[in-house]
């Protein structure tokens, strides 16, 4: 039911004065209110939950947990060859 | 111009190398039994999909939440949607996954076998337009959902107003988390040590309810996402933080959510709505759990327009779905599970949803031998 889609804003306009955005889903465009995201502007990330966006998604605090995690990752790989060697 | 192709700050949390590191980090970390649950039903599938209870340290028992809004909405209210939906001249709107929700005699499927005008929505908005093309219908949209869902039901309401439709009404039903954390933690037979809160719930509210639950229960809280790396991620910090006996509410899903959440659809959903008192099928009623229609709104509410009829409620007599949604049984515990009950012929709503627990036992694999 909370099923949350990632989507990039194509296009913004207006419905009877509602907020609404053209979304692109990795190839395929669907229409989605945006009214609860007023500073989105096209090229945008969102994520879509019943045609209705819920938030922005920031591309940097997605690259910041990547990252970290990333980091963790290699530190255990570097254990691992240390108690190898 | 649209774009196929998944950037690397989206694609990276399906990265099979990372999930698997940080399942290593903690296969190390972990030292003792935990019990976590992950609240969200949505989680609940992620998890049996991509078979990450099958890689977790055998110390970690995944307690499955009542976070199905499909699953908890009572029996007397899809009793009335039933009987909605039967009225002549209503075209009844709804989610797909409420078609087959048992109610006490037929479903929402069985109506529309029977003649009535049952139509799968995909947004609320989209009942609004049916609304408006169909003028000489009354429209009525089964207004189910978590805070996640909210924010959508509340704009139909106010769309309809704006284009001053007056066949336009829904039938009440969203619940709210912080409510239901406080009953499951708050039970005697509660054995939940650690939560991980729902990533699309948060991106509403934010966690700002949290920090006193956690304090309260002595309970720490992970608000985790859904791809496989934001499950174990938030599996992760949750383990950290019970191992090193700290309690605190920690976020694994900061690129969509932040502690305030998204203050204007908190506005519109207070806008539309009030917090009531909601009785939650298998677990009862949960005091200020639910969201009803605020009084200047009433004109919206298809409970009011239409009245229920003579609803007698009668439940399964074999179904544990109770049990299974306060996390009190596994899906696999129930007597009927994948022979008399079965997402073709459920008995109960965890069996019908695509994020009820039993379904998805059913659909991975768990069908006990």
């Amino acid at each position: 039911m909370c099923l949350g889609i990632p989507g990039k804003i194509i296009s913004i306009y207006e419905n009877h004065g509602t907020k609404m955005a053209k979304i692109d889903f990795g190839g395929v465009s669907r229409e989605a209110c945006i009214e609860v995201i007023p500073e989105a502007k096209p090229g945008d990330w969102t994520i879509i939950h019943a045609g209705f966006a819920l938030n922005l998604l920031s591309e940097a605090e997605a690259q910041e947990t990547l990252d970290i995690l990333q980091e963790m990752s290699e530190l255990s790989e570097q254990e691992g060859k240390n108690l190898n060697d | 111009m649209t774009d196929r192709v998944t950037p690397k700050f989206l694609s990276g949390f399906r990265n099979a190398g990372l999930v698997k590191t940080t399942i290593g980090e903690i296969h190390k970390r972990i030292t003792q039994p935990w019990s976590l649950m992950e609240i969200c039903g949505g989680q609940t599938h992620a998890i049996m999909q991509y078979g990450l209870d099958q890689l977790l340290p055998t110390e970690i028992e995944l307690i499955h939440g009542p976070g199905c809004p499909v699953c908890v909405t009572s029996l007397a209210l899809i009793d009335q949607a039933l009987w909605i939906a039967k009225q002549p001249d209503v075209i009844f709107t709804s989610f797909g996954d409420m078609l087959r929700v048992p109610g006490s005699n037929g479903d929402l499927f069985s109506v529309r076998a029977s003649g009535g005008q049952v139509r799968v929505v995909y947004s609320p908005l989209d009942a609004v337009e049916i609304a408006s093309k169909n003028p000489d219908n009354q429209v009525v949209f089964f207004a189910i959902g978590f805070e996640t869902t909210a924010p959508a039901n509340a704009m139909a309401v106010l769309q309809a107003e704006k284009m001053g439709l007056n066949n336009f009404s829904i039938l009440p039903a969203n619940v709210l988390v912080p409510p239901a954390m406080h009953a499951i933690l708050g039970s005697p037979d509660n054995r939940i040590q650690g939560f991980l809160a729902a990533g699309h719930v948060c991106a509403v509210t934010g966690y700002w309810e949290y920090p006193p639950i956690a304090e309260q229960y002595k309970t720490p809280i992970v608000v985790t996402g859904f791809e496989p790396l934001d499950l174990v991620n938030g599996i992760l910090q949750t383990i950290k933080m019970l191992e090193e006996g700290r309690i605190d509410v920690e976020n694994a899903y900061s690129r969509v959510v932040s502690f305030q959440g998204n203050q204007a659809a908190q506005e519109i959903i207070k806008k539309v709505f009030e917090p009531v008192d909601r009785n939650w099928r298998g677990i009862g009623s949960i005091p200020k759990s639910g969201l009803g229609l605020r009084e200047i709104y009433k004109n919206f509410n298809a409970a009011e327009r239409f009245g229920s009829g003579d609803i007698k409620t009668e439940e399964s007599k074999i179904c544990i779905a109770g049990q299974v949604l306060q996390g009190l049984k596994k899906p696999s515990d129930c007597p009927v599970f994948g022979t008399q009950c079965t997402p073709q012929n459920p008995l109960g709503a965890p069996m019908v949803s695509s994020e009820g627990a039993c379904a998805a036992y059913y659909r991975y694999g768990k069908i006990p031998r």
